[in-house]
């Protein structure tokens, strides 16, 4: 069990981001994994009065504080407006309506957890996050980052033309996925560009780009090609919830679909 | 440290430890209703609203509440009890010890949904684990209160399970 | 006994057959301070047990000085403070069929999960602290994990020499066998060789988790009398009273114990597996002590289901007559031996009987100690991994003689008046089998709908069907016994020692009593089982309450019916035999004077010499088979091998339905169990014996997405020898998912599953092996 000295409610971003440092201090975020561990934390400091709990919408962005819920993400109307209902799917599915409730967007990213879905369907579009301290960089870019003291402030989604699909196969309905898979394209310096994020492999979630230029009248043949190139620039590993082979083929038939979904709708 | 909240329309003010979670915090301050079936947020039991939204208080750090109104069945208990006629009539409370939070979540949905369909109430309350039932009980029990509410609303009106059985 | 049902069934049924909701809903629901740890007075100590993390050592040395330093801690016990007396924890009846194999503490410790020390302190903080403190140096052993190999290893679980067996079930303890043995009728190799077609297949069942919310929860206390009093959340309060004075080594007299209301159970609870740590804290220390499993303690030391594998051979003519079941069962009862001789029995004679036309049938076994967790008792008790492999073996029948799988068994299915062999030579009195198997035909559709339909997008919908049958009660065995009294105003305490775990049997018992004593529900109060106080039962389990109990309150009513007419009498001053009973006031037939059962109760109180009550018990030569047919419609993708259960169609005969709303809640609730071993719920251990099922995150029960619709039915026969016609519900109804989802996967795919659960995955790769991949 978790054992806690000291708790609090940080009032500014800089107190929060100075008792950080210490090396038994831990940011909470909504307390779901954390309090499993069986780690001595010295102070958890608490971001909740940060004002890090809102969506915001410009002409540009959706920036989505780091203390958002899973469930506001999951009811956004900025973001399915943007992207359909692909991001309610991608966290529909994560225990129930009270664990969305709690659960944080910070702190699904900031864990990079190997389950997750949120890191899968964000990392597949163009997002960056925002640190105390080292600022705006790419999720891509933080996602091989190692933890460090630095605190996440929020998730920023370049607003840009794109189709987005999530996809994942689950052993119930609300257990980790055995896979996770988003698919994303649209045009990027002139350029028709496919992005892959695939997780719960069960490593954590990766991303590949393609400069994949596809007639939207493709047959399902040329696209299961492409699909299958694309899951096979993943590595896979086993666990209970399934094989590396199993979860290589699953990636490659919900790729395909989630392609061929998308290309549907163009034509 | 001490931390004040409003616990069922009171303030209260508790003593807690910095690791102290709501669960117990609650069932100490004689909410007995609040159940724990799971320790690892999957199975719904501990279920309570703060701040009107459904949470999971075996995962909520008691020191985190300060400041917010955390309400327990204890608090609607005559709401819950109206439920719970339904409930009892079609026998779906078996066992009894996941109801208190598998109703907390169900008044929930009534707040948040308007007129919910099967999936609607299935996907809202998939947090809510029940051994016992099967959940088709359940989900009749929840579709006659519905309609009940309805009735009261000036539709068709369907009596409880109580008044029927007193006819 | 005969007069009462004759008298009853007469007349239209009152109470009983109708939804009465539970007599303890309204607090339930409402959420009141009713189950084990809501009642522990809070200056409990905390008790928790330090748990092995090898699965097979010897403790060389344990150290406890600087834990016992930690402030509130009260008291650290090891092996070298318990009783080297072993026990079973097994809620059974005396002598038990379970071996006694175990110690409080033991030396050895046979499991990843095994007691190795107790600790109780003032706080949780005290004993996690203390706990950590506590120095163990192991002989660390090689365990036995693969229960294939388990009999007559030259690893022994249990090599001890103080190991005993009560009762004559071929177990050896030098073998690492916990029973064994043999069972036929008819001559099963000549029957199988006349057949035209034989299916000779293994069929392997896992361990599963009961997964009750409310884990295992003891309390206990010294009260006025220095007698110690249990309050713990349990199928079997007096099997615990036994339990405890063995495992302690003190006279069953000094043990109280109480059940108050229970979160589930399934079996689970018919194991002692909490009750023996806080009791020998208090009975050492003298104070009030409660110990709390977690839910992973719940899930790595606990009492699932025995882990099996059957082979099966099952002949047929042409035409598709079954000629011959032979059944080997090989039973894995982990460290201990809890439930072991008995589950696997179950297997066999709980699966075979469902064919009655076979001529011959041989039914095998071995139960084997391995170091993985006990098995225990876990709803439909072996029968539910026995019908899984002999239904499925019908089914592979079936598509080897191309007939359709309702058919088949229309033509074999056991029928009302048979007399079964491999049940104990037990006439089936009633049987509505055929009636369920049509009616469930009917409700999903099936002439329509098999073997499948594809329904586009690369999915297809398969229908599967299995039938199940199982026991009410263990016959010449369990014993229920009730008492009436009448008190001031002639209100009625039913006093019973069936426990309702939430299954309902404290109101489906009054119900039966209100009938019989032609009073309200109101008119009759209940409450939970006290050893001291309430008559002896053997406890909730076998399927035995509403059989056994309910035929003890008709017999005990009766009885109670005429003590009232003969004090009636008495105070009218006319001979017993002029008056009668109404319910409400006895009346002199030849005077029309009358004296009402209030004015009765409140003169039994004054001025009497006897007290007005009754107090009955029943125990069945015979266990009547409920019966049910079970139909899956099952969604499969075939890309991926994801399959979702859409629809299952029940259709039981437990004779007349006592409680209907109760029953088929029990019946869609056993099926939704039944669907998670099917397709979900796994206790996986890695290659040391840690297991890895340790949580709900990674033991999957089913939430509501996962169940589909459950649809239940009722065809009911009549039981001659039940209550109001009555046979048993509570477990037969998690027996039929299992090989009816295996079948329906079967007609849409071609796939067969013969290990549990059916993961998507093995769907997927049977896919693949029958393209030829």
């Amino acid at each position: 069990m978790l054992t806690i000295s000291d708790y609090v409610k940080a009032k500014t971003l800089e107190e929060a981001y100075e008792l950080n440092q210490a090396r038994n201090s831990r940011v909470m975020g909504g307390m779901m994994w954390m309090r499993l561990g069986n780690g001595k934390v010295r102070t958890v400091i608490d971001l909740s009065e940060l004002g890090l709990d809102q969506i915001e919408e410009t002409e540009n962005v959706i920036k989505i504080g780091a203390m958002c819920t899973l469930r506001q993400i999951e009811q956004c109307e900025a973001l399915k407006e943007m992207y359909g209902d692909g991001i309610a799917e991608a966290v529909r599915h994560i225990v129930g309506v009270q664990f969305r409730n709690q659960a944080t967007v910070g702190g699904s990213i900031y864990g990079r957890f190997g389950f997750s879905d949120v890191l899968t369907a964000f990392l597949a579009l163009d997002t960056f996050v925002e640190l105390y301290n080292s600022g705006i960089i790419r999720l891509s870019e933080f996602v091989n980052r190692k933890p460090d003291k630095d605190i996440l402030l929020s998730i920023i989604v370049r607003k840009s033309k794109r189709q987005f699909r999530y996809e994942s196969v689950r052993r119930t309905k609300t257990d980790f996925p055995v896979i996770a898979c988003s698919v994303v394209t649209g045009m990027v310096h002139g350029k028709e560009t496919w992005y892959f994020s695939v997780g719960a492999r069960p490593m954590k979630a990766a991303l590949i780009e393609k400069q994949w230029e596809i007639p939207k009248d493709s047959p399902e043949e040329v696209i299961a090609e492409y699909a299958y190139q694309a899951a096979a620039e993943f590595n896979y590993g086993t666990n209970m919830r399934g094989s590396a082979g199993y979860r290589q083929h699953l990636a490659e038939v919900l790729i395909r679909r989630e392609m061929s979904s998308i290309l549907a709708e163009e034509r | 440290m001490e931390i004040q909240f409003i616990l069922n329309k009171k303030q209260v003010s508790v003593e807690v430890g910095p690791d102290a979670v709501l669960l117990d915090v609650l069932r100490d301050l004689g909410c007995k209703s609040v159940k724990c079936g799971c320790e690892t947020t999957n199975c719904g039991l501990c279920t309570v609203w703060i701040d009107g939204k459904s949470r999971l208080s075996c995962s909520v750090l008691a020191a985190s509440a300060a400041g917010h109104e955390v309400t327990t069945m204890e608090g609607v208990e005559k709401e819950a009890a109206r439920f719970g006629e339904f409930l009892a009539a079609e026998g779906a409370e078996q066992c009894g010890f996941c109801s208190p939070g598998f109703i907390m979540n169900v008044l929930a949905m009534f707040r948040e949904l308007t007129d919910p369909t099967v999936e609607e109430i299935k996907e809202y309350l998939a947090g809510n684990l029940c051994r016992c039932t099967g959940y088709m009980g359940q989900l009749r029990a929840i579709q006659k209160y519905m309609a009940s509410q309805k009735g009261e609303n000036g539709m068709a009106a369907e009596k409880t399970p109580a008044e029927e059985a007193r006819v | 006994m005969n007069t009462v049902t004759e008298r009853i069934n007469v007349k239209n049924l009152r109470i009983v057959n109708q939804s009465v909701p539970k007599v303890d809903a309204p607090s339930l629901v409402t959420g009141k301070a009713v189950y084990t740890n809501d009642l522990a007075p809070s200056d409990c100590l905390i008790v928790k047990v330090l748990r092995s993390p090898h699965a097979h050592a010897l403790i060389k040395e344990i150290n406890t000085a600087r834990a016992e330093a930690v402030p509130g801690i009260e008291c650290i016990l090891t092996y070298r403070d318990c009783p080297d007396k072993r026990f079973t924890m097994a809620g059974q009846t005396y002598p038990e069929p379970s071996p006694y194999d175990r110690l409080i503490l033991d030396q050895r410790v046979r499991f990843v999960g095994d007691a190795a020390a107790i600790v109780a302190g003032t706080s949780e903080e005290a004993v996690k602290k203390a706990m950590k403190l506590i120095k163990v140096k192991y002989e660390v052993l090689e365990p036995v994990l693969d229960f294939r190999k388990a009999k007559d290893n030259p690893i022994l679980v249990h090599p001890e020499d103080n190991w005993k067996s009560l009762c004559p079930v071929g177990a050896d303890n030098k073998r690492n066998l916990c029973a064994h043995g043999v069972n036929e009728d008819g001559d099963i190799e000549g029957a199988l060789a006349s057949c035209d077609y034989v299916i000779d297949r293994v069929y392997h069942t896992k361990a599963n988790q009961q997964a009750m919310m409310e884990t295992f929860r003891t309390y206990t206390y010294l009260d006025t009398y220095g007698r110690l009093n249990i309050v713990s959340s349990t199928q079997v309060p007096f099997h615990v009273r036994r339990i405890l004075a063995n495992a302690l080594d003190i006279p069953k007299s000094k043990i109280r114990v109480v059940k108050p209301r229970i979160g589930g159970g399934f079996g689970a609870k018919q194991t002692s597996v909490s009750e023996v740590y806080p009791a020998i804290v208090t009975w050492k220390t003298g104070k009030p002590a409660k110990i709390i499993y977690t839910r992973e303690e719940s899930l790595i030391a606990s009492s699932p289901r025995h882990e099996m594998e059957m082979h099966v051979r099952l002949g047929a003519d042409k035409e598709g007559n079954i000629k011959g079941i032979d059944l080997y069962t090989l039973s894995n009862t982990g460290a201990f031996g809890e439930h072991g001789p008995t589950t696997v029995g179950l297997s066999g004679h709980k699966s075979i009987p469902l064919y009655g036309k076979a001529e011959a049938f041989r039914f095998t076994y071995d139960v084997v100690y391995t170091n993985v967790m006990s098995a225990g008792a876990y709803r439909g008790y072996g029968a539910t991994q026995g019908i899984f492999a002999v239904e499925s073996a019908v089914n592979e029948l079936a598509q080897v003689l191309g007939m359709d799988p309702t058919v088949l068994r229309e033509k074999n299915m056991v029928r009302e008046g048979q007399t079964m062999p491999a049940y104990y030579g037990e006439k089936a009195q009633s049987c509505a089998l055929d009636r369920c198997l049509e009616r469930a035909k009917e409700m999903i559709g099936w002439d329509e709908k098999y073997p499948y339909r594809d329904i586009g997008n690369g999915k297809v919908r398969g229908v599967g069907v299995a039938m199940a049958m199982q026991g009410s009660g263990i016959s010449s065995v369990d014993t229920g016994s009730v008492v009436i009294k009448v008190n001031d105003d002639g209100f009625y305490s039913l006093m019973i020692g069936a426990t309702d775990m939430g299954t309902g049997c404290d109101t489906i018992l009054s119900q039966m009593a209100a009938e019989c004593l032609d009073c309200g529900m109101d008119e009759i109060i209940v409450s939970g089982v006290d050893t001291d106080v309430s008559p002896y039962d053997c406890g909730s389990y076998a399927s035995s309450t509403t059989y056994v109990t309910g035929m003890a309150v008709l017999k005990t009513c009766e009885t109670l019916r005429e003590k009232i007419c003969k004090r009636g009498a008495e105070y009218l001053g006319c001979p017993a035999e002029d008056v009668e009973f109404d319910g409400q006031k006895v009346t002199n037939l030849k005077t029309g004077e009358s004296i009402s059962r209030k004015d009765i109760g409140n003169k039994v109180m004054c001025f009497s010499n006897a007290p007005l009550s009754a107090s009955e018990a029943f125990s069945s030569p015979t266990s009547p088979p409920p019966f049910m047919a079970g139909i899956a419609e099952v969604e499969i993708d075939k890309e991926t091998g994801v399959t979702e259960l859409v629809d299952y169609a029940a259709v039981v005969d437990c004779g007349t339905v006592v409680n209907p709303s109760l029953a088929r809640v029990q019946t869609e609730g056993g099926i939704a169990q039944g669907i998670g071993m099917a397709l979900y719920e796994d206790v996986v251990y890695s290659a040391k014996g840690r297991n890895y099922s340790n949580s709900f995150m990674q033991y999957k029960i089913p939430s509501r997405l996962d169940v589909g619709t459950i649809r239940v039915e009722f065809e009911s026969s009549y039981e001659p020898t039940g209550p109001f016609g009555a046979k048993s519900i509570g477990e037969i109804v998690i027996n039929t998912p299992s090989p009816a989802i295996s079948n329906a996967i079967q007609n849409a795919t071609g796939v067969i599953i013969r290990e549990l659960p059916m993961t998507a995955e093995k769907i997927y790769r049977g896919m693949q092996e029958n393209k030829g991949l």
